[in-house]
């Protein structure tokens, strides 16, 4: 292993910029004659809009124009789209109501976007939008997925009931001739709560019209720009794709939040021509956030394990209903059924499995992917039941997950998927000795002594990262392919550009991706370059989500370095006057077998580009690969995380006393930035679990956590101690990619909030509680036991 | 936020002054409730007169029976002054707690107790170390100073200039802050003074700080937890809201005065 190649902890190249402040984001731009939009916001959860009264305000200080869905009709701009097809368990398609981006005749939840101000200032856009005159006629309204579809309140008239799909997935006959014959039954209602996902960057968007062109830029906040840029030109109708660049820069986070398309980002370049070519600028401020942002997860689930009379698992139930929202966002559909319910096998080797899904509107902002998508919600079914069982049965927790995981492979679930590689027993066992397993009845009657509840919770989860292949998807109902593309342009200097289609929000692929490079072919780190997150520098990709950039687009990146270094052997081949066969190349040189000739890298390059020596009838001269990559199958990274939290009785606050991950990502690049996502992935999952949820008010339909004084982020002290915070990795090789590595975005988020409330129900004795487990929900909890005390 | 005029007067005189003449003026001592609220359109005052470059503003004195804190003084000014915390270490703590580093930079303990926030920690130290508040008209006992949710004694256009808390034989300051704003969930400062009274105060419980007689009255006799027992406060009139109903609050006041009780010095 080099100093900077794969395996190696190198300092992330982009924290330098980020750090002292020069990171570039959309909002840092500014572009010469730019106007600012600011949006008017429904008041209310459900409204007809009755008559939009736009005079005053027109007249307002600095306003160049106010736009509503009159001129976006009269310009034919489409609607926002949902880029996934389900199909109901009788067949019929979704029931996909409108998605304009900007209100039509109706409102359907607090924050729906009504109107857009365009002014010279942001203030001046501001002030006018509250002169907007609108007025409701205001409708029953429907907040919890519970509710929808009994609910009077119809969202959208083509979903009479509120329901988007019916889906089921698994053989539900057999199924329930297991539970038939069943010595033990598990059940359990479960209810996955509500998130925000509050990027560090709110969502923000600069369009810019050329007259003379024809030609359409959008700056925008984007995990994927050539998504964006492709659902722009084919859906809305603004520009065809070569008259439409989309440019996401520097990116503060986006966690899920920021890959679909929003109605704001298309209204600033189609409004950009509408005044006549000035760019509009738009950047949300951190209540808009609050509100317009996709939210994560809102199901509620009932679930049943079955078991035969030696603890061995005989089949899994599981029916659920998931919130969309007011309107299914890009990826909507696909969360809560290919990537939830085909997961739901967890690290178990469980032969009937069956999942019913019913998919609903209520008024509340849209719900899409948010870190983990699907499969944190998948792997709470799986990891509380289990545990639950477990405790039913009077067996440790760890040992009847042991006796019911899969060891061999590959395993075909009964749920789709094919896990190629694991060994789920070594990172149990590497997790119950990291977190001290043995000794926990000596530290629960410790904490006993200073007066706190200890308990401990396991969460042994699997995910599928690398979502794939595109033919796979593309029959499930993708409206995309799930591939990803690289180009490397290695200069004539030997220094090296990688064009990659994956997009860096956070994750560190200026570092990460140049390592494989330096890697590969024996180059100075800071000879690479990453380039991404331009539709006019690179070509095509499908963007960073889902853990998908190392698996898919490191691979890309990996297959257009073969080519690169089979163009360089026989570019070295003919410089040294040998045959391509006998040049070998390793550490960043080439030889000839058996001689002492050589070449540098660099010097293949400038050769390569010079042409003096080289027979350009018989090799092209230049040194630029580009691949396209579709994987053969997802990857299927997991892993154990046990969590010990102690409760003060008197008060219900709980405190995470340790916690122990140990994950099997495969091949790791760089295992600091690793560790990095494994602690924000689980403090993102304690978040959840502990403190986090977004409420609405079901009686005025209003969004009452708005703003950090009500919507609880995760804090350091929420954290358990850095010494108490063991991390540990264990290691198979995926076989579907040639690094073998996996995924690693995802995990903590995913394995962290059963893992905790497993721990809180052990300290206090309860079945469940719900998420989050504040204070008072767990002093609560604990109530009914303190009068049977009594 | 609306335009507004901006004035740093150098006297208490000239405050006054320049809030009677103008439309619709305040003052700003800090400014940490007032600038959020004029962000979100909820205030839109035609002048700001900020208080805090009057001369001789800030500042703290301890004799042998006050700590004495002019009220420009930042609540990290309080919590990093050794005199305080040899004096009364529960205000000095207490201070520590108040919102986070940026916060204790800017607020003042003036601005804090003009506000009355319902949840805001300082007016549970003057009302539970029966700290006398003192204007720029005359000097206001604790207890009658704080008199509704964001309501106070003062009249318009009287500034506070200093409080001061007398300096009790033990105290102690028990925090449970709402998890988001982390503003006191409930809040409970009490104080023994030197002849044996007892105060207990509450904030973040109702919709103002308030004592409990009661739970005075029984560590008065005899100040150890154990007195405590059996009494309870009545959840009936305390706050309910996502983050805790009123039952709960009820209950963490007797769970914060007895551990108040237990770590008093």
């Amino acid at each position: 292993m080099s100093d900077t190649g794969i395996g190696a902890r190198v300092l992330r190249k982009e924290d330098q910029r980020f750090i002292t402040g020069k990171g570039r984001y959309t909002d840092d731009i500014n572009l010469k004659d730019q106007t600012f939009a600011y949006f008017v916001r429904s008041p209310h959860a459900h409204a007809t809009i009755k008559s939009i009264n736009t005079a005053k305000a027109k007249k307002m200080p600095g306003v160049v124009d106010i736009f509503t869905s009159k001129e976006v009709e009269q310009d034919k701009i489409g609607g926002l789209i949902c880029g996934w097809m389900i199909h109901s368990k009788d067949g019929s398609p979704m029931k996909a109501g409108p998605h304009p981006i900007l209100a039509s005749g109706k409102v359907r939840f607090v924050g729906d976007q009504v109107a857009v101000v365009i002014a010279e200032t942001r203030a001046q856009a501001k002030a006018a939008a509250e002169a907007v005159a609108i007025s409701y006629g205001v409708l029953p309204h429907v907040i919890d997925a519970a509710d929808a579809m009994k609910s009077n309140a119809q969202v959208h008239d083509v979903a009479p009931d509120n329901r988007v799909y019916n889906w089921s997935i698994g053989d539900e006959a057999a199924t329930a001739a297991a539970f038939k014959s069943a010595a033990h039954v598990t059940k359990l209602d479960l209810i996955n709560n509500r998130l925000i996902p509050n990027a560090m960057e709110t969502r923000a968007a600069i369009g810019s019209y050329d007259t003379g062109s024809d030609h359409y830029t959008l700056y925008t906040t984007s995990q994927n720009p050539h998504v964006a840029r492709l659902v722009i030109s084919a859906f809305h109708g603004l520009a065809p794709e070569h008259k439409l660049r989309v440019i996401a820069p520097d990116v503060g986070g986006g966690f899920g939040s920021k890959i679909f398309i929003y109605g704001e980002e298309v209204v600033c370049v189609w409004a950009s021509k509408r005044i006549g070519g000035r760019p509009v600028k738009w950047t949300a401020d951190r209540s808009e956030a609050f509100l317009s942002d996709a939210h994560g997860r809102d199901h509620v689930t009932h679930a049943e394990l079955a078991m035969d009379d030696s603890g061995k698992i005989t089949a899994l139930r599981v029916n659920t209903k998931a919130s969309m929202g007011a309107y299914l966002s890009t990826f909507s559909a696909a969360v809560p059924t290919y990537l939830y319910a085909t997961l739901l096998s967890g690290q178990y080797n469980i032969p009937n499995i069956y999942a019913e899904v019913d998919a609903v509107y209520t008024n509340t902002a849209p719900v899409d992917a948010y870190r983990g998508a699907g499969r944190p919600e998948a792997t709470y079914v799986v990891e509380r039941i289990v545990e639950t069982a477990a405790r039913e049965l009077k067996m440790d927790p760890a040992e009847f997950r042991r006796k019911n995981f899969i060891t061999s492979f590959p395993h075909q679930t009964p749920v789709i998927f094919t896990y190629d590689a694991g060994d789920y027993g070594a990172s149990l066992d590497k997790a119950l000795e990291l977190s001290d397993y043995k000794n926990f009845a000596s530290r629960k009657a410790l904490s006993a002594k200073n007066g706190k509840l200890r308990g401990v919770g396991f969460s042994a989860y699997i995910e599928a990262c690398g979502i794939a292949p595109s033919a796979a998807v593309g029959s499930l109902g993708a409206g995309v392919g799930l591939w990803e593309s690289a180009e490397v342009r290695v200069n004539a200097v030997g220094t090296v550009e990688v064009l990659t289609g994956s997009h860096s929000h956070g994750q560190g692929h200026e570092t990460t991706f140049a390592q494989l490079v330096s890697d590969r072919l024996g180059i100075d780190i800071n000879n690479v370059a990453i380039v991404h997150g331009d539709t006019d520098k690179v070509q095509m990709g499908m963007g960073t989500y889902g853990s998908r950039s190392g698996a898919v687009g490191m691979t890309a990146v990996s297959k257009a370095l073969d080519k690169i270094e089979a163009k360089a052997k026989r570019v070295a081949a003919a410089v040294m006057e040998a045959s391509t066969d006998d040049i070998e190349f390793k550490n960043g040189t080439f030889t000839v077998k058996g001689t002492d000739k050589k070449m540098a890298f660099g010097e293949v390059a400038l050769a390569a580009y010079v042409g003096h020596k080289i027979n350009s009838s018989e090799i092209e001269l230049g040194l630029k690969e580009t691949s396209f990559h579709d994987p053969s199958n997802f990857v299927f990274p997991a892993g154990v995380h046990i969590c010990e939290v102690e409760v003060d009785a008197d008060t219900g606050l709980t405190k995470i006393a340790s916690y122990t991950a140990v994950d099997d990502f495969g091949t790791i690049i760089n295992p600091m930035i690793v560790e990095g996502q494994v602690q924000g992935g689980v403090a993102q999952g304690i978040g959840q679990a502990l403190i986090e949820g977004c409420t609405y008010d079901k009686e005025s339909g209003q969004l009452l956590t708005g703003s950090f004084m009500d919507y609880n982020m995760p804090r350091a002290a929420n954290m358990p101690h850095i010494e108490n915070f063991k991390l540990g990795f264990t290691f198979t090789k995926c076989p579907s990619n040639p690094l073998g590595m996996k995924g690693c975005g995802e995990a903590g988020a995913i394995a962290a909030p059963p893992a905790v409330i497993n721990a809180i129900t052990d300290a206090i004795g309860v079945r469940d509680i719900a998420m989050p487990a504040t204070p008072l929900t767990v002093w609560n909890a604990m109530q009914p036991m303190k009068r049977a005390a009594e | 936020m609306e335009n507004f005029n901006y004035h740093r007067p150098a006297t208490v005189s000239a405050a006054a002054a320049l809030l009677k003449k103008s439309k619709d003026g305040t003052y700003m001592s800090g400014g940490h409730t007032l600038l959020p609220t004029m962000k979100v359109g909820l205030a839109s005052p035609t002048d700001i007169i900020d208080l805090t470059a009057i001369k001789g503003f800030s500042g703290i004195t301890v004799s042998a029976s006050a700590v004495v804190i002019k009220a420009g003084t930042t609540h990290m000014e309080v919590a990093t002054s050794a005199a305080v915390k040899k004096a009364i270490p529960a205000l000095w703590e207490m201070a520590g707690k108040i919102g986070g580093v940026h916060v204790r930079h800017r607020g003042t303990i003036g601005g804090s107790i003009a506000n009355s926030d319902p949840a805001a920690d300082y007016p549970s130290a003057c009302v539970g170390l029966g700290a006398t508040i003192i204007t720029d008209k005359r000097k206001i006992p604790a207890d009658s100073f704080f008199t509704g949710m964001f309501e106070t004694a003062l009249k318009p256009g009287e500034i506070i200039t200093a409080v001061s808390f007398p300096i009790p034989k033990k105290s102690s300051h028990q925090k449970f802050p709402n998890p988001a704003s982390r503003y006191a969930l409930t809040g409970v400062f009490m104080s023994q003074d030197k002849a044996g009274k007892v105060r207990v105060a509450v904030t973040g419980a109702g919709p103002m700080v308030f004592r409990v007689t009661d739970m005075e009255a029984a560590l008065g006799k005899s100040f150890a937890a154990s007195a405590l027992s059996g009494i309870s406060v009545k959840s009936k009139g305390l706050n309910t809201d996502m983050h805790a109903t009123a039952e709960y609050r009820a209950h963490l006041i007797s769970v914060l005065a007895k551990r108040a009780v237990e770590a008093a010095k």
